[in-house]
């Protein structure tokens, strides 16, 4: 594979990066039980960013995996999940916040613990957030990606430990060019009694532009459509545009 | 589903408002209010956004509320947490028994990815919280828009994942009720959508009432 570049991202850690339409970025967990809380946006149109609810009744599921596409606001797919090893990745219980983590893990300041000091996703996701302008009212549900939350007949919720496997990855291919930011801080109803985010590895590589018959794309009607929209953006006559295949 | 009734009677409230379909309503609540959204014809979905009135930054957050509750619906006795994690608003009683937060607003955009390309110009929700939010005169505007809850609306989620649209539970008469736990801005659109029965394929009014304590 040609790795356009890679970035380690320690447990606990924040990132922001660029991720551009024909490419793809990988993320590998590196020890089991890890957790990425990650945003998307429209890098051309900030105010346009990941949706969780129109990605989840569009394509009428409650979870994300593979071949499917996670759409913006704006009825555009932002990327698409062309290979996941994990199966579930959550995207309805959010992030965590420094009030959780002070009350599941206690205090940890910087000033005593130097860079192993305890952070949060919600913080840690503003952090990124704000070196674009954006802050806390621009923080939507994110995809938790390695995390497996159910749901009961009643609606109850059920996290799964250990979910994700060392070396479980989900690729996401990029339909347009996003902001993406993430958080390896652990899932909110994480039930580990200890402070212990995961690492993973984020890989970045070129994709080819999905064909008619890509399986993200032809999942359902309402991903075709999505697609449509995306490619409005980037007319051409060579590749499969302005139609639903 | 849990069904508690309000003491509260409509004679007694301080402020009464029908909300045409397709039509935005905005208030501000007062901390200790109590605010019911009544289904006058049965099974009309009202997408709901809670903001706190000092600083609208804080705002309703779905994920944050399921996640306290450990439940993906919401009925009496949700506390409805805020992105902050404070309790804006409590339900304190629910004839209907289920509603959604889920499920999201309409749009004009999620229209065409939902059912047709052709779809983009029927009335939506978001159409009407943006013109709402353009009225204010405050600077809200489109990144106000996060998450909202859709009252009386069935979206049912299997231990599979797999996620629905469902005909409602609702009917004429069922209402929900909730305490203001703080000062906040109330953001309704009563739902325009035609092409899913969270409306039964009629979108109609509902009422909105507002009792000054909760003693009524």
């Amino acid at each position: 594979m040609d790795i356009l570049w890679s970035e380690f991202i320690p447990g606990g850690a924040h990132f922001s990066g660029v991720v551009r339409r024909g490419t793809s970025l990988r993320v590998t967990a590196q020890e089991a039980g890890g957790n990425v809380s990650i945003v998307l946006y429209n890098y051309e149109q900030l105010t346009e960013r990941y949706n969780m609810a129109d990605t989840l009744k569009g394509q009428h599921t409650a979870f994300i995996t593979r071949n499917h596409v996670l759409y913006s606001d704006m009825g555009r797919a932002l990327c698409s999940v062309t290979d996941d090893t994990c199966g579930w990745h959550d995207p309805m219980c959010g992030v965590s916040n420094a009030a959780l983590v002070e009350k599941k893990y206690g205090t940890a300041r910087y000033q005593e613990h130097r860079n192993a000091y305890h952070r949060n996703g919600q913080d840690s996701l503003v952090n990124e957030l704000e070196k674009y302008g954006l802050g806390l009212k621009d923080l939507d549900p994110p995809l938790n990606l390695f995390s497996k939350v159910t749901v009961d007949d009643m609606g109850n919720l059920r996290f799964h430990e250990n979910h994700a496997a060392a070396g479980a990855r989900v690729d996401l291919r990029f339909e347009m060019h996003c902001l993406v930011a993430l958080s390896t801080c652990q899932h909110p109803l994480d039930p580990g009694e200890a402070y212990a985010p995961r690492d993973v590895l984020l890989e970045c590589f070129p994709s080819p532009p999905p064909t008619a018959d890509d399986p993200a794309r032809t999942l359902c009607p309402e991903n075709a459509r999505a697609f449509v929209n995306t490619e409005r953006m980037f007319p051409s006559r060579s590749g499969v545009v302005g139609s639903v295949a | 589903m849990s069904i508690l009734e309000s003491p509260r009677a409509p004679a007694a409230a301080s402020f009464r408002q029908v909300v045409a379909a397709g039509e935005p309503f905005v208030h501000q609540l007062t901390a200790g209010q109590c605010f019911r959204i009544l289904d006058l014809e049965g099974n009309q979905a009202v997408d709901t956004l809670f903001y706190s009135a000092v600083d609208p930054e804080e705002r309703y957050s779905a994920v944050d509320t399921i996640r306290a509750q450990g439940n993906i619906y919401l009925t009496a006795g949700s506390r409805l947490l805020s992105n902050r994690g404070n309790t804006l608003l409590t339900i304190v009683a629910d004839t209907c028994g289920r509603h959604d937060t889920l499920g999201g607003a309409c749009s004009a955009e999620s229209n065409t990815v939902r059912y047709a390309l052709e779809k983009r110009h029927m009335h939506s929700c978001r159409d009407s919280f943006l013109l709402a939010l353009a009225g204010l005169d405050d600077g809200m505007g489109k990144r106000d828009l996060s998450s909202n809850i859709n009252f009386f609306m069935n979206v049912p989620v299997t231990p599979e994942g797999q996620l629905t649209f469902e005909d409602g539970i609702s009917a004429a008469g069922r209402y929900v009720e909730m305490r203001a736990d703080t000062d906040v801005l109330v953001l309704i659109s009563n739902c325009p959508q035609l092409n899913n029965p969270c409306n039964a394929y009629n979108p109609t009014p509902v009422e909105v009432l507002v009792w000054d304590t909760e003693n009524g």
